[in-house]
């Protein structure tokens, strides 16, 4: 199947006076592609969404959405984009149907599809049975669905959220990323967060940035399988002396955890195998093997912190 | 579109009391002012009838009530203006508008045209009281016209600049009082040019009072309209241009 690429991002740059919030940002987004942008506080990834919904002009570069560049064609650009910035923006003097159908009316919906479009966002965000209700009166979480719903109504290719499940409890957290991955079926979806298990768990893609700058652009599977580690922690029962463990092919050096558990780190292949044969042979009473793997979170800050901005973007999609 | 966007405009000035309240004490402080003017109308009727080509009851009663309207809505109007684009800045509710597929001129104008129904509204309400003096007398309909359309366009120049000054902040007591202070130096700007000898100086020609005395006593002078037009299209496009200006900084 073709990919069309729905957003593409040229060489922004961004400053606030002298302040550079973005440099030299490149990326572009395909149909069907969630992705995932992450970043410490004040990387700028609220600034490049701003940007890229024309909420903000960028100082340089440029932006289209499907062929249409933000500052020459606004008004096809926008009305392919549903935004949901920080802060989701309803007015708290409206009940949350009048909210809605508002918005289908800014977006332009036909009056006909309003009717439609609207019982459509609602059910997608768990909103029906707060239709009647004021705004102002609903829970943080439920402002937030408003938000969402209203970013969704007219039903755009490019749906960008600002940390969609800020402020969700766990239960509405599950459901949102569902209806993210369910968009990210036909659309293309950007969301930012820096709730990195959230990201792993929706996202097909992942952009890092620090500083503006992008250090850090690749398929989720590639970034969890450069988090693989070479050990994995086993737990004995009865463990024998750690001069047994080492006998254990593959086996490299052992690493004592507590009495019962030890980590064994190996080279190419995984002992675990050999672990389980040996423990029944010898009746060491195996109760736990679990595989290593450096947290997305190990992986995030070591990428944000610890190595030189220069020349580290990386393209490594598959 | 822009439709739309007045439309949630009157519909938000409604939905707090605010709106409800303002109507309430402008008509209660006019139909008092009205009361006297019409009192005092009496009182002078007698001598009145001596006079040749006497100042009818338009004159005396309503044109000198609308005198005193123009000058309680100057104090009026910056309360209805301050909320429009401050309060969506603060409560970040403008993101929503600038990434709906809407031009900046679509948004002001449509912010405009709600404040412009209000005072339509407001304006409306007030011209019943004339009205009323129908029951028993005959009124100068050319004046009575002359007299609204007046009103009509002295508010909406007020609302443009309260609207304009309402985009350049996010708190809706510095615009209020940005506006008054605004609306009042327009008003009395002239005092300077009154010394002048013919009293057509620029500071006359700036004044809004000038223009809109002459509209009450029913001279309708195009240049007195063009004077509110070119007013109110220039804070317009001051606001349009102030918006698209914030997505640079």
């Amino acid at each position: 199947m073709d990919s069309t690429t729905l957003v593409k991002v040229e060489n922004l740059t961004r400053f606030y006076q002298k302040h550079c919030a973005i440099n030299q940002l490149s990326f572009s987004l395909e149909a069907g592609e969630v992705l995932g942008f992450l970043g410490p506080n004040g990387a700028g990834k609220t600034t490049t969404m701003q940007i890229i919904t024309g909420n903000l002009a960028p100082s340089e570069g440029q932006v289209s959405i499907n062929g249409f560049d933000i500052i020459e064609s606004p008004r096809q650009a926008k009305q392919l984009i549903g935004y949901l910035p920080e802060h989701p923006p309803v007015y708290r003097d409206a009940t949350v149907d009048e909210f809605l159908k508002y918005c289908a009316q800014l977006r332009r919906l036909k009056r006909a599809g309003i009717a439609t479009a609207m019982a459509q966002a609602k059910a997608n965000c768990g909103l029906n049975d707060v239709g009647h209700r004021l705004i102002g009166n609903l829970s943080k979480g439920y402002q937030q669905r408003v938000g969402i719903a209203q970013a969704i109504i007219h039903n755009p290719l490019v749906v960008i959220l600002d940390e969609p499940t800020i402020g969700l409890d766990p239960i509405q957290i599950r459901e949102i990323r569902s209806l993210i991955k369910t968009l990210g079926k036909e659309r293309s979806v950007i969301i930012s967060s820096h709730i990195l298990s959230e990201v792993q768990a929706t996202c097909d893609r992942v952009l890092i940035i620090r500083e503006g700058k992008l250090i850090y652009n690749a398929s989720i599977e590639a970034l969890e399988n450069q988090g693989k580690e070479l050990s994995i922690t086993v737990a004995l029962k009865q463990p024998p002396g750690i001069e047994y463990l080492i006998e254990i092919d593959q086996v490299e050096h052992v690493e004592t955890i507590d009495d019962n558990r030890f980590r064994l780190y190996f080279n190419s292949s995984s002992p675990a195998e050999s672990v389980v044969k040996a423990s029944v042979e010898q009746q060491w009473g195996l109760y736990e093997l679990v595989p290593d793997r450096a947290s997305l979170e190990d992986l995030f800050i070591e990428l944000t912190r610890d190595k030189p901005v220069a020349g580290e973007s990386r393209e490594s999609r598959s | 579109m822009i439709m739309t966007i007045a439309r949630r405009e009157i519909t938000a000035m409604f939905l707090s009391p605010l709106a409800w309240v303002i109507l309430g004490v402008v008509q209660i402080i006019l139909g008092y002012v009205f009361l006297a003017q019409l009192d005092n109308y009496f009182i002078l009727q007698s001598r009145l009838l001596a006079l040749e080509n006497a100042p009818g009851v338009t004159d005396i009663v309503i044109a000198s009530t609308f005198q005193v309207a123009a000058i309680i809505l100057l104090m009026i109007m910056p309360l209805i203006t301050m909320r429009t684009i401050a309060e969506e800045k603060r409560n970040k509710t403008l993101t929503l508008l600038i990434s709906s597929p809407l031009s900046m001129t679509e948004i002001v104008l449509g912010k405009f045209l709600g404040l412009f129904l209000f005072v339509f509204i407001l304006v409306s309400l007030l011209m019943l009281m004339p009205l009323s003096l129908y029951m028993g007398t005959d009124l100068d309909a050319g004046k009575l016209f002359s007299i609204y359309l007046s009103m009509l366009l002295l508010l909406g120049s007020f609302a443009a600049i309260g609207l304009y000054l309402s985009s350049l902040t996010d708190n809706q007591t510095i615009a209020a009082v940005s506006t008054f202070g605004a609306l009042l130096m327009l008003w009395i700007i002239n005092w300077l040019g009154e010394s002048v000898a013919d009293g057509q100086s620029v500071m006359t020609y700036l004044s809004l009072l000038h223009h809109y005395q002459n509209m009450l006593e029913g001279i309708f002078d195009s240049s007195d309209l063009a004077y509110y037009l070119i007013l109110i299209v220039t804070f317009l496009v001051l606001t349009i241009r102030q918006l698209d200006r914030e997505r640079l900084l």
